[in-house]
């Protein structure tokens, strides 16, 4: 929130000025050049507030009335308050996509820090070919989701896919993968784990790079060993970079979309209907925009409040510098 | 102490973790030269009869190099209209004081929180009402302005020191010289960052795209593949031939310009 803060310290500008022509015969002249200070002043908000305004802002409370609307987004609008809400809430498919998306959370979310981490580590030492490797590591996050869910439903073809080849080298008989209910969630997990794990490790590399040497000489010097030296220096130091990354693996994890919808469109079974799947399925498939609307709302107030919880939280155990 | 030559093991361990992120693509681009992939059940490592017969078929059936041009220019256009539109907005936040200013700024960042899940289903009606429906004006609108780019560049801006404007204003330059002649130059860097953000994002955006296009020429690259394994599904060459060339013009890009992406990424993290 340093935005916020340092935005009054700037130079007096213009506005200084008018204030000191104060005489009678100068009136008119500082009228004049405050009204082109407010003028240069629009010609360089317009252009980012109109879109702002019609493609945003609108649009938000838009959907806030279209929720509050039964609507299929062709016919008239039929006024029913907050029924919506009140279906969506008891409503089991709508409890599954929010359960699906925890599953994938929960999932995901070790995966990519504890992969990231490690990977951090080992190149924040003098290893062999550091920025190539660096490079590999990041190639992915680089690709869209689509090319990543696709790639991936190949590897993790059940029958001709070379995942299960190789399991079927080693004697483990592969499971169904992405059709299978119980390995659609893991499946998509995994793959998205894969195309984060740079993201996270570009972020605590970083991270990693930023603390003093020194620290690491005086806990040698006291006899700390290796893990000690992870879990009392590095860890806690690191607390900044690892609050961002589970704020914004938070935050992009429950709007999961584009990799569902091309790796099992939800299924098999609606064994991975996520929450934005479902957002659209409604809109797009039954002609539900209203409680589409209310279901999206739902979902931003969820991420709102766990955001929020995570920022008051983080006096208990983020350190800064 | 931590700085001593790391373990032959621990080279070993990152090379091995480094080609299991780059073996799907590999594998994809084996796929893509293998035809009847996906019809055996034991993989040929190096495909014995490699053909470029997918890509053919794959330019052949659907207009591809079209699409592709299609990502491309909406890329390029976002990136621009982003540049510009956030480039003049933050000058206004760090460099022209008027009252409320905070409070505008507050709504700019405000819109960053929104998802897009949530506009998802007024844009559309807007843009229905506007007939913009699956044209590309339709998908480009939403994305000309970004709250982001306006606080990544203020940041920026706010870091120059003032004295080189007030001088240029005691010489008489008005805002526009300013912004244009001494702030932006200044800049470069964070303008290198959001260009990198900007493209990849339009390059890879689904959800509205998908939503807004119709006619099949018409559609961008994510859009278009992910139609594609619903055409094919058993086709795995195929599918795979159109992913390679998906990733191809942004591994050419990537190539070029990672450092600047590997930076603006760690930047992100460190404020």
């Amino acid at each position: 929130m340093t935005a916020l803060q340092n935005s009054r310290a700037e130079s007096p500008g213009p506005t200084a000025t008018t204030k000191r022509n104060q005489g009678p015969g100068l009136r008119r002249k500082a009228t004049g050049t405050r009204l082109k200070y407010a003028l240069t002043i629009a010609a360089f908000l317009i252009p980012s507030a109109v879109p702002l305004l019609f493609f945003t802002i609108i649009p938000m409370f838009a959907a806030f009335w279209i929720s509050l609307n039964q609507w299929n987004l062709v016919g008239p609008m039929k006024w029913v308050g907050l029924d919506n809400y009140s279906k969506l809430v008891s409503d089991p498919d709508t409890q599954g996509a929010f359960l699906h998306t925890i599953y994938y959370i929960v999932g995901y979310l070790p995966l990519v820090y504890v992969g990231g981490l490690a990977i951090a580590l080992a190149l924040n030492s003098r290893i062999k070919g550091r920025s190539l490797m660096r490079g590999l590591y990041f190639l992915p996050v680089v690709t869209s989701w689509i090319v990543v869910a696709l790639v991936w439903r190949w590897l993790l073809n059940p029958s001709t896919g070379i995942v299960n080849w190789l399991l079927g080298l080693i004697g483990v008989a592969g499971p169904g993968w992405w059709t299978d209910p119980a390995w659609s969630m893991p499946s998509i997990i995994l793959a998205s784990a894969w195309k984060d794990l740079g993201f996270v490790m570009v972020i605590l590399l970083a991270g990693l790079q930023a603390i003093p040497e020194d620290l690491y000489e005086a806990a040698t010097v006291d006899g700390a060993g290796r893990w000690r030296r992870l879990f009392s220096i590095t860890l806690p130091m690191l607390s900044p970079s690892t609050f961002f990354v589970v704020v914004l693996s938070l935050i992009n994890g429950f709007q999961v979309f584009d990799q569902v919808y091309a790796m099992t469109g939800g299924g098999p079974n609606n064994s991975s209907q996520v929450v934005v799947q479902q957002i659209y399925d409604l809109t797009f498939r039954y002609g539900k925009a209203g409680e589409a609307s209310a279901l999206s709302w739902l979902l931003f107030l969820f991420i709102l409040v766990i955001t929020l919880i995570q920022v008051r939280g983080q006096k208990k155990w983020v350190h800064y510098a | 102490m931590r700085k001593q030559r790391p373990s032959i093991t621990l080279n070993i361990l990152v090379l091995l973790g480094a080609l299991m992120m780059v073996f799907p693509f590999l594998w994809a681009f084996v796929t893509s030269i293998s035809p009847g992939a996906g019809l055996s059940a034991t993989p040929q490592l190096i495909p014995e009869d490699a053909s470029l017969s997918a890509y053919a078929q794959l330019f052949d059936r659907l207009p591809f190099a079209q699409i592709v041009l299609n990502s491309l220019l909406l890329a390029v256009l976002t990136t621009i209209f982003q540049l510009v539109t956030s480039s003049l907005a933050a000058y206004v936040f760090s460099r022209m004081p008027f009252k409320g200013r905070n409070a505008v700024f507050a709504v700019y960042l405000a819109t960053m929180m929104v998802p897009l899940q949530v506009l998802v289903v007024p844009l559309f009606v807007e843009m229905k009402s506007l007939g913009l429906i699956d044209t590309y004006l339709g998908v480009l609108l939403p994305g000309i302005a970004s709250a982001f780019g306006v606080f990544l560049l203020r940041q920026a801006m706010n870091s120059i020191p003032q004295d080189l404007d007030q001088a240029a204003t005691l010489d008489g330059a008005g805002h526009f010289r300013i912004f244009g002649l001494i702030v932006l130059p200044l800049v470069r860097p964070a303008l290198a960052t959001l260009t990198v953000f900007a493209f990849l994002n339009s390059w890879n955006s689904f959800l509205w795209p998908l939503i807004i296009l119709r006619t099949p020429a018409l559609k961008t690259l994510p859009v278009a593949l992910a139609g594609l394994q619903g055409q094919y599904t058993t086709q795995w060459d195929i599918v795979m031939a159109g992913s390679v060339v998906s990733i191809l013009p942004m591994l050419a890009l990537y190539i070029f310009t990672q450092k600047y992406i590997i930076q603006g990424v760690a930047g992100t993290g460190l404020k």
